[in-house]
């Protein structure tokens, strides 16, 4: 009894753990195991050795895939950063809308990536959307056909994606804006510093944890993007607007390639960890810091 | 102070206002012109749902319909009503809920629990277990998809509701846990340990002291949830098909099967239909939706 007492919390913890520890861990290293197998339909057991990630890197499609992916995140990051300091700088300004305006700036977030999808493959389709659009109402030359074009279409990936998220980025900066001292702008103020300065040389640098709690965010969203490719251009025209996860899912349950399939998505794994471990580290140091 | 002086400290002060004012219309256009660009493409998708596919053609993307003609929502919602090959929301929306409703609830409760036990009731080597939870959030899931759909089969529970709510509570736990344990981890350990010597045990002191201080938390929990599962297209997408199918993995396939004709008013009525219940949510309770995302960013 009384070990059952002073287990307890072990024991509650136990399932959750035990379920953890299964699906989570246990999968990331059987699709581990699978990579460096021959499996094609099936799962063969019998090891084959790194193959699989020289096949993987020798395909030409992979690596449309990975300079599409780098593509999308440079610009999704740098779009979706710039517009959410700007909207939250401009939003600290005591504005009187604010929570009107910040409802619209964030609307988005609460929709998924499909029903994004749907919208903008609607608003960007050449023959009846924005082209159409412009070419009404007197540019008649103007034309807007990246969704169907080759090469151009993964920027229209690009235009959805920040449409949908840099509202959420804005919240987090002006979070982190709420939470700087009104004592330390008003000392500069008083010490003849403008208002951009306050913000490029004090404000900005002060929330460099908010940057990298941004970044770490963003980059992971877009590693794992899949249902906005899909519902926008489902990796086309061709495979030109390709992703490492629209790939994995082909090969893996369309082309019947699972030990492929599993390199692809290690890659991916090995991808987010990269960046997500030292970020997690750094974030759990300052806690104990803190304390 | 001299005559003088005064002039030109009144004449600063009236420079000052026009430049704050001029500053602060410069401001309200920039934001203006952000809302704008936020808003169009909800106010083209309820636009182009009551146009008919004739004014589609004829008039332009931001044109206003003719009337409200609700045509294209019926057909989004209930189907052209012939058998063969089509394509519409109703069922997939339903099974949505079913699928929701249990996997937020069993999710919460789970993640509440776990955050309890892992920071009330420190023991050796749980600040290792958190951090299983911590990085679970972050892995691709494409490095777990295909285990999951052999377990699936293995269990009987492919291509059902049932393994999707498995699905998504065991991946949600991970989220809700992180969520509560961050929650519980500012609430003084002093309630819990004068508990303790009052003799009140792990569960008493769960369900009489935390619960009834735990709701901003648990709002937020559900909220995040709801709208991580009720969005979800990859899983659905992988281990259901056909009837089975949530609705998001419903939309696309309504949007993707072409039948020689577009019927853009037909998706965007089907796009808002599928976006609807997390837009309400959004609406209603947007101060926890933000707190859940902001929670779920800055970690540990």
């Amino acid at each position: 009894m009384y070990w059952l007492k002073r287990n307890l919390p072990r024991l509650v913890i136990a399932p959750s753990f035990g379920v953890i520890a299964w699906f989570v861990y246990g999968f990331i290293f059987w699709t581990i195991y699978i990579s460096f197998t021959k499996s094609k339909l099936l799962p063969k057991y019998e090891l084959w050795g790194i193959d699989q990630y020289f096949r993987l890197w020798s395909m030409p499609r992979w690596h449309v895939a990975v300079e599409n992916l780098f593509i999308f995140t440079i610009l999704f990051i740098i779009l979706c950063v710039f517009i959410g300091i700007v909207l939250a700088i401009l939003l600290d300004q005591k504005i009187r809308a604010e929570g009107f305006l910040r409802t619209i700036y964030l609307y988005p977030m609460a929709l998924s990536f499909i029903v994004t999808g749907t919208a903008w493959r609607w608003i960007l389709n050449p023959s009846l959307g924005i082209e159409k659009f412009a070419q009404d109402i007197g540019f008649e030359t103007f034309t807007f056909d990246w969704l169907v074009t080759p090469g151009m279409s993964i920027y229209t990936i690009v235009i959805a994606g920040v449409w949908q998220s840099s509202g959420f980025i804005m919240a987090i900066f002006l979070a982190g804006l709420r939470s700087v001292d009104d004592e330390i702008i008003k000392a500069a103020k008083i010490d003849g510093a403008g208002i951009v300065s306050v913000y490029t040389k004090i404000i900005l640098p002060m929330m460099r944890p908010v940057f990298m709690s941004a970044i770490v965010i963003l980059v992971h969203l877009a590693i794992k993007s899949y249902d906005l490719v899909i519902a926008l251009t489902a990796g086309g025209p061709g495979i030109s607007s390709d992703m490492p996860a629209v790939f994995m899912t082909q090969m893996a349950f369309h082309r019947s390639e699972i030990g492929l399939a599993s390199a692809s998505a290690i890659m991916m794994f090995l991808t987010v960890s990269a960046i997500v471990v030292p970020y997690l580290y750094s974030e759990l140091k300052r806690e104990d810091d803190r304390k | 102070m001299t005559e003088n002086n005064i002039q030109t400290y009144k004449e600063l002060e009236k420079s000052s206002n026009t430049k704050k004012l001029i500053y602060r219309w410069v401001l309200f256009i920039i934001l203006g012109i952000f809302a704008l660009y936020y808003i169009t493409p909800l106010y083209v998708m309820i636009v182009t749902s009551f146009k008919t596919m004739e004014e589609i053609r004829q008039g332009n993307l931001f044109s206003l319909p003719g009337s409200l003609n609700l045509k294209s929502w019926d057909v989004a919602w209930n189907g052209q009503g012939f058998s063969a090959g089509d394509v519409y929301l109703k069922t997939y929306f339903w099974n949505s809920v079913k699928l929701v409703v249990p996997a937020v609830i069993i999710s919460t409760i789970l993640g509440a629990i776990n955050g309890y036990a892992l920071t009330k009731w420190r023991f050796k080597g749980d600040s290792y277990i958190f951090l299983l939870f911590l990085f679970g959030t972050f892995i691709p899931y494409q490095a777990i998809l295909l285990p999951m759909s052999r377990t699936l089969g293995f269990m009987g529970i492919s291509n059902s509701i049932y393994g999707l709510i498995l699905v998504h509570v065991v991946y949600g736990l991970c989220f809700t846990t992180l969520f509560c344990r961050n929650y519980y981890i500012s609430i003084s350990d002093e309630i819990v340990k004068a508990a303790r010597i009052d003799g009140a045990g792990f569960f008493k002191i769960f369900f009489k002291i935390m619960l009834p201080i735990s709701a901003p938390i648990l709002v937020v929990t559900i909220i995040w949830q709801f709208t991580m599962i009720w969005n979800d297209f990859l899983f659905g997408a992988t281990f259901t098909f056909g009837a089975e199918a949530p609705i998001q993995v419903a939309l696309n396939n309504m949007v993707l099967t072409s039948s020689s004709v577009k019927r853009y008013n037909v998706d965007m009525a089907a796009a808002i239909i599928a976006g609807f219940p997390t837009l309400i949510v959004y609406v209603l309770a947007g101060k926890y939706f933000i707190r859940g995302l902001t929670a779920g960013s800055v970690k540990g």
